[in-house]
């Protein structure tokens, strides 16, 4: 989240879409509620079926799964050409005025510029910003320009700072010849009257226009009344150049989980953008986390492609630590009328701090900080693309803590088939669950388990009740957790399970030696207790701390070695100071643990509890909160002050921590989104940091019924990764595959672990799939009946719920089914184990194809077929 | 009014920590306030009730609904009814309304009940089930006119919520109030909790466009110390059946309010009756011996 939980009650107005907080996030959602009571805030919800959201929404429409560009690209053509936007905003805040690079051109055939169709990559070479510095009334004469202005950096998709993507690009480069790094030109040409023919706003206005009320009809199925029902209740926020009121987006993996989900989070980003609504209490784009520690793993790097705050992952072109952080590190590029922070700049202080974090005194000057002892990723190692060199015999072994895979999907007889061919699994869990007991899977006879050579270890985890620790909430809080009973039997802590296999493997490395031992022998590991390591300790080492005394030059503080840092302006490149993520430095710091506080304190009156616990960044609440402000730093809802600039002290200051350089005065015209190198929101997205497109165009998901209206020719995203083993299979409605197919969780049940639990089964006993009365009455099939959904992968049998709530609709003229099915159950839990259900996985049923930036699968919105079973 | 935070608890003894439910009311009237215009089915009122008063688990089958079971049970007091509506102007609506006892002021239940002490009505308005008492004649199920008691046949006992009248004695708000996440459960007194209702309600209707939004808190039963807000205050029934007119069977409202007094007045003259026959007839004279009607069964032996 940009924002936060309790910062929702500050809106006017709220989009759902992609998302059902009521059913997954019902503690959080009562802040939407709570803006409904005291704000009389509007609730929007988008969604393929009538969801427990939309029980309480002012307003509901149902649009075909993976369908959303299509809908928010037609929100943002709405917005245009209603003038439903904050033209200072836009101008100063975002790239609107920018000019675009000559020869870059706009997918009308559903290709942008640079596709090479052999690769199926871009040449993303004209993806870029031209070269030039003012243009104003250039391309169009006698145009005046706003106040001032300023640039932004890509809009927060995912919380995550931006910058952390491109590294995918340079990774299929051959080692030995570093590419030169993709640069934004220095001096950016733009137009401040925003009527140059190339400048992104107007490249903007034309990739929308195609997006007409009646083309968001064919594509969604929503008619075109309704839709523009919603765009102008959504917009309305800013009718007659109201520039108070804010609106906010919330999503979660209704919108990720597609072969184009980044460029759907980007699209809704790019709509508040426009809007104004970034940055603004209330406002944001606010992606709702589906697991307590989402946030915190991802944070921490529980993705191949980053490391620890989102540093880019090294990849074999990196021969050094130089080439490396050269590569890594963006240049500020700018206009010269703005002023860019570019806090990317500051990496090799975030990268040499956290290689002393690991290896410590083995990380020198002269060695690059051991650097060479990181591995550099050759190529994709995505959840998906595990499954698939494990199925290929590549991968032999496979540690599962905390999650189960075999449930997870996609295609999970593929990975039942990947298991089988495994040499050894360790799973660390707390009930016995799917993927542990995979060769008990139904369909393997005794005879086929025979042939199962995998060796199996399960080992007895705690539960999330029996550990202390942070949990990282959706709106980046670090909360701190006592444990409430110790581990039952011989159930063991996370880290004392992993800190025994780490010495156990160092203590082989030590004896027998390796192909390259020093990585793991020299790893810092000091810890009081080597064997169980507190997590407070752990905490402490993620913040950082002083290796030699550390002096902040403006203020004159000064860190003594060895002490806690108090926030990430203290990392240094030089190896005197230590932090094992630098976007936590200033958690733990010598005032003690700030991630424990619990200050109920609220001065301000909008939710920002800045004693309570502890938010990345540096305790901002908001993020980009210089945005809340107009150009001259006054908040532009001076009934929502966040931050603002005081002349007579010269900074700014406010009600959060502001999200900005503290002194840069209003009148030096920084950019506001700090973390792009030049300084503003990003409507185009330059240099191919989003892999599919510098706007996001609309493609079918790659099970689709109709072909793309937009371009039947290139329905599917060009770039979309599939895999290709003979389990790979996808259908297509000449195949009999034509009722759409999306999946999702219940509220009364956590994900595959709530089956074991007797008040979790009572709630909701069985599993079922959801069927419109409409085409329930086509196939004879009446509710509690057995049904049989087939998929191209597998085979799928449940009772079904014959309900009004998901319609039928028609798609670009043809009539096209929507069926849903909640993901909980499996082969293992009460229900299974009594005989009671039918013991199928509803992932079966999904396909491996994966975003192209994310590396998601698509588990909304793939083709299926139903009969009666 | 003067003396409405008389009864509070300040302090409890030997109990560490702050002290719980300080400053709620414990001498007014109390009632829960549901607004099923923000209810959003979570279920997480079940739990706690199911929970709280540590009742078994039973299995339940997968009927077409999100509903967890069709009706409330002995061991489940409270239950969230779903229901899909279609609205005259083809929108579709799916209610959700937590079902439970009304606690009315006027129970049916009590109305019923025959049995010295098996139901107790407090001042404060819970209407509570002391089944040490109980004789299992389930005519409390019969009077009520929301459905609610239920009886167990293992213990030959009935029972229902007891708007957690162990938790509210001790000045807690009851388990599901606490547990609900999106704040539609309310708790407080009535007069507090009819303010709030009725304020939501035309918030309903002056924003949200319910043009029929109200409260439901049925006069027919006295009112009850449980009120709904509701979107469409017109139809309750839509609500899983809410009554539009709850009332108790005459049968029961006569049991007391008409042939409990008749057969007092019955009794009475008939007293009267003895009193005169004795002054004016005098006192009973012996008679002369009949003889046994049945020749087969003679005194002696049926003596023996």
């Amino acid at each position: 989240m940009t924002n936060g939980w309790i910062d929702i009650k500050n809106t006017d107005m709220m989009l759902v879409m992609g998302g059902n907080p009521a059913e997954n996030h019902p503690c959080g959602f009562k802040w939407a509620v709570e803006a409904k009571r005291t704000r009389n805030a509007k609730l929007i919800v988008v969604d393929p079926r009538f969801t427990r959201t939309a029980a309480v929404a002012d307003l509901f429409v149902q649009i075909r799964a993976g369908a959303d560009i299509a809908f928010l690209g037609g929100m943002i053509n709405y917005a245009l050409a209603n003038n439903r936007i904050n033209k200072e905003y836009l101008v100063n805040y975002t790239n609107a005025a920018f000019v675009v690079k000559e020869g870059f051109k706009l997918p009308e055939d559903g290709l942008y510029s640079g596709f090479d169709p052999e690769k199926q990559t871009y040449d993303k070479s004209t993806w870029n910003y031209e070269e030039g510095g003012d243009l104003t009334g250039k391309a169009a004469a006698g145009a005046t320009m706003m106040a001032a202005a300023m640039h932004a950096p890509a809009p927060p998709a995912k919380v995550a700072p931006p910058a952390a993507k491109s590294a995918a690009a340079a990774a299929a480069a051959k080692p030995g010849t570093p590419p030169p790094p993709p640069m934004l030109p220095p001096n950016v040409a733009y137009d401040l009257s925003l009527e140059h023919p190339r400048c992104v706003y107007q490249l903007l206005k034309k990739q929308y226009s195609r997006y007409t009320p009646e083309m968001v009809e064919r594509i969604t199925g929503v008619p075109k009344d309704q839709f523009l029902k919603a765009a102008d209740l959504f917009t309305s926020v800013r009718k007659d150049g109201d520039t108070k009121k804010v609106a906010t987006i919330i999503y979660a993996v209704g919108w990720t989980q597609h072969s184009y989900g980044t460029q759907i989070i980007r699209t809704a980003a790019m709509l508040q953008l426009l809007m104004g609504n970034i940055g603004r209490a209330g406002g944001g784009m606010n992606a709702l986390r589906g697991h307590s520690n989402i946030q915190g793993a991802t944070d921490l790097a529980g993705i191949f492609d980053i490391l620890p705050g989102y540093l880019k992952v090294p990849v074999p072109t990196d021969k050094d630590f130089e080439t490396y952080i050269n590569r890594i590190t963006p240049k500020a590029a700018k206009p010269k009328e703005w002023d860019s922070f570019n806090y990317w700049s500051n990496t090799p202080k975030f990268a040499v701090s956290l290689l002393k974090a690991m290896y410590g005194d083995a990380a020198t000057k002269e060695n690059g900080w051991a650097f060479h002892y990181l591995p550099k990723v050759d190529r994709r190692y995505s959840f998906a693309d595990i499954w698939d060199d494990m199925y290929k015999g590549k991968v032999k072994g496979m540690f599962a803590f905390g999650m189960n895979g075999v449930a997870i999907g996609p295609n999970s007889k593929k990975n039942i088939e990947a298991l089988k061919k495994a040499e050894w699994l360790v799973v660390c869990e707390v009930f016995p669950d799917e993927t542990s007991e995979f060769w008990m899977s139904p369909g393997i006879t005794a005879e086929d388990q025979k042939k199962i050579n995998t060796t199996v270890y399960r080992l007895p985890g705690a539960g999330f009740a029996e550990k202390d620790g942070t949990w990282v909430n959706s709106a980046r809080w670090l909360q701190w957790k006592n444990a409430a009973v110790p581990p039952p039997g011989d159930a063991k802590l996370d880290q004392e399970i992993l800190a025994r296999i780490f010495l156990k493997i160092r203590e082989l490395y030590q004896k027998e030696g390796g192909k390259f031992p020093d990585a793991i022998l020299k790893a810092t590991w000091s810890y009081t207790n080597p064997n169980n390591p507190s997590l407070a300790e752990v905490a402490k080492e993620i913040n950082g701390k002083a290796i030699a005394d550390v002096t902040d030059e403006k203020t004159q503080t000064t860190i003594k070695a060895g002490q806690q840092l108090p926030g990430f302006a203290f990392l240094r490149d030089d190896g005197s100071t230590s932090s094992g993520n630098w976007l936590y430095c200033g958690s733990w710091t010598e005032a003690g643990p700030l991630m424990q506080r619990r200050g109920t304190e609220d001065p301000s009156g909008l939710g920002v509890y800045p004693n309570w616990g502890w938010s990345w960044p540096m305790n901002r609440r908001v993020m980009y909160n210089r945005a809340s402000c107009d150009v001259s730093g006054k908040p532009w809802d001076p009934s929502r002050k966040q931050v603002w600039w005081n002349e007579s002290a010269g900074k700014w200051v406010g009600n959060d921590v502001p999200d900005f350089k503290p002194d840069s005065n209003p009148k030096d015209h920084m950019g506001p989104f700090i973390m792009n190198p030049e300084g503003v929101g990003r409507l185009f997205v330059p240099l191919g940091a989003v892999a599919d497109g510098p706007f996001p165009e609309h493609y079918e998901p790659f099970e689709s019924p109709v072909p793309n209206p937009l371009h039947p020719n290139q329905s599917t995203n060009p770039i979309v990764k599939k895999f290709k083993t003979a389990m790979d299979k996808y259908g297509t409605p000449a195949d009999g595959f034509n009722i759409v197919c999306t999946t999702y969780r219940l509220t009364e049940h956590y994900h595959y672990w709530t089956k074991n639990n007797p008040m979790n089964v009572q709630l909701v006993p069985e599993p079922f799939v959801e069927i419109p009365e409409e085409l329930a009455r086509e196939k004879g099939i009446s509710g509690g009946d057995k049904v049989k959904v087939t998929s191209a992968r597998a085979e799928y049998v449940a009772k079904a719920m014959v309900t009004k709530r998901i319609k039928p609709m028609q798609i670009d003229g043809k009539t096209t089914y929507q069926i849903g099915i909640p993901i909980h159950w499996g082969y293992r839990g009460i229900a299974e184990d009594e005989g009671k259900t039918a013991k199928d996985l509803a992932n079966e049923l999904s396909p491996s194809v994966i975003d192209p930036n994310a590396h998601t699968p698509e588990f909304k919105g793939f083709l299926v077929r139903l009969e009666k079973a | 009014m003067s003396d409405r935070r008389t009864l509070q608890t300040e302090q409890i003894s030997g109990h560490p920590g702050p002290v719980a439910g300080m400053g709620t009311q414990r001498d007014f009237e109390v009632c829960k306030l549901i607004d099923t215009t923000t209810c959003i089915g979570c279920k997480a009122c079940e739990v706690a009730c199911v929970e709280w008063n540590d009742m078994p688990f039973q299995p339940t089958t997968f009927d077409n609904t999100y509903q967890t079971m069709p009706e409330t049970n002995w061991n489940y007091w409270n239950l969230i009814k779903f229901r899909e509506h279609v609205r005259d102007d083809g929108t579709l609506m799916w209610l959700m309304r937590k079902d439970q006892c009304m606690h009315c002021a006027d129970p049916g239940c009590l109305a019923a009940c025959p049995a010295d002490g098996a139901i107790v009505k407090y001042a404060n308005g819970i209407v509570d089930f002391q089944q040490e008492n109980c004789i299992g004649c389930e005519f409390c199920i019969s009077g009520c006119p929301f459905n609610i008691p239920r009886f167990n046949p293992a213990t030959k006992k009935v029972y229902k919520c007891t708007l957690c009248s162990d938790r509210v004695g001790q000045g807690l708000e009851p388990a599901c109030i606490k547990s609900c996440p999106t704040g539609c459960l309310h708790f407080g007194t009535k007069e507090d909790m009819k303010l709030l209702a009725e304020s939501r309600a035309k918030q309903l209707r002056d924003v949200s466009g319910f043009k029929d939004a109200g409260v439901y808190d049925p006069e027919s039963v006295g009112g009850t110390h449980v009120i709904y807000v509701l979107h469409d205050a017109n139809n309750p029934e839509l609500y899983g059946g809410l009554p539009k007119n709850p009332t108790i069977p005459f049968a029961y409202k006569a049991w007391k309010s008409i042939f409990k007094p008749l057969g007092l007045i019955a009794a009475t003259l008939g007293f009267v009756g003895v009193v005169f026959h004795y002054v004016f007839e005098g006192p009973k004279r012996e008679q002369p011996e009949v003889p046994p009607r049945n020749p087969e069964a003679p005194a002696g032996r049926r003596e023996a």
